[in-house]
């Protein structure tokens, strides 16, 4: 016999508040919930904990410094100094992007939090934002010179066509990439959680004691295991968006590498 | 011709296959490198995220046709 446990049905969108306008479905979603919900959570607790600066930081303080100057790093790295008017813009992206997933995270009994980054439609509108302001950056710093960043330096000039249709696909395929990058790793993460966690109540019902003694020392620790690999993923998926975007960044500020 | 979509499901998570072997060229030659010159290794880190990220794009892309052809066809 087998428990009927959907993977899909976590990511299901119920509306929490119906608004209609004009035959636009604009209502107040679970996604949209769970969107402000991570947006007020990293204000306010940023607020709280800058409220009153201290030369030497107590353990609130630290957290949030480290945060920030790891998110400094990156594009330290990555930018050298013309990123420094970019740090709160990764900033932003990378805190949003964090606390979202580590939000999805959460999930036992009636209280399920919805994972708003599993969803193509949340985070093709960050991608498409990342790799627009990327295009108006690169506009506005370098004017027509910004097409160079389809020709690469150095190339002989008989494969040099070839190489700028690449380069031209490339640069379109990345806030698809961007996007489905994100999206599928939180997507498959929680349904390889849910259907090994499927297994512990299907094998009980299917073997008695002897299931619930299988499921109980052999799945349970796999399941303990992929959980704390999906709190790595939640953490390296933020981490690879912001130095995604630093990359990208780097391409407006100096194009024709 | 019913269920030929999950024929080709399965053969785009082939996929998979090429992402495995580039992300574990990209994370052994960074551990050789490591071992040779452990000073150097915490610079290049960035640049190891990157490429695994790049790698495991394409990885994606296949369980993406996957997806599509499972539920959307």
């Amino acid at each position: 016999m087998m428990v009927s446990t959907d993977p899909m049905h976590q990511f299901q969108i119920e509306r929490l508040v119906p608004i209609e306008i004009n035959g636009w479905d604009l209502s107040f979603t679970n996604s949209a919930l769970w969107m402000v919900l991570s947006v007020l959570g990293v204000i306010v607790f940023l607020a709280l904990v800058t409220a009153n600066l201290k030369t030497v930081p107590g353990r609130a303080q630290s957290l949030a410094e480290i945060w920030y100057g790891f998110v400094n790093g990156i594009v330290k790295d990555v930018n050298h100094e013309d990123g420094k008017p970019f740090v709160p813009l990764v900033f932003t992206i990378f805190s949003f992007i964090f606390v979202a997933n580590m939000l999805g995270m959460i999930g036992f009994g009636p209280f399920h939090v919805f994972t708003t980054t599993s969803h193509v439609a949340v985070t093709g509108a960050l991608a498409l934002f990342t790799v627009g302001l990327v295009v108006v950056v690169g506009v506005w710093k370098n004017g027509f010179k910004f097409l160079k960043v389809f020709v690469p330096s150095g190339v002989p000039i008989y494969v040099l066509w070839f190489v700028v249709i690449i380069e031209i696909f490339s640069f379109l395929s990345r806030p698809l990439s961007l996007a489905m990058r994100l999206f599928a790793n939180m997507l498959a993460g929680h349904v390889a959680l849910k259907i090994f966690a499927g297994f512990i109540p299907t094998l009980a019902i299917s073997l008695g004691a002897l299931g619930v003694a299988m499921g109980g020392l052999l799945v349970l620790p796999l399941v303990i295991g992929i959980t704390a690999l999906e709190f790595l993923v939640a953490f390296l998926q933020a981490y690879v968006f912001a130095i995604l975007t630093c990359v990208y960044l780097n391409d407006a500020l100096h194009p024709g590498h | 011709m019913e269920g030929l979509n999950f024929i080709g499901a399965g053969l785009a998570c082939f996929a998979m296959l090429g992402a495995a072997i580039g992300v574990g060229n990209i994370f052994a030659s960074y551990l050789s490198g490591a071992m040779r010159n452990p000073s150097a290794a915490p610079q290049q880190f960035g640049n190891l995220i990157f490429g695994f990220a790049v790698t495991e794009a394409l990885g994606i892309f296949g369980l993406v046709i996957a997806f599509i052809l499972i539920f959307a066809v």
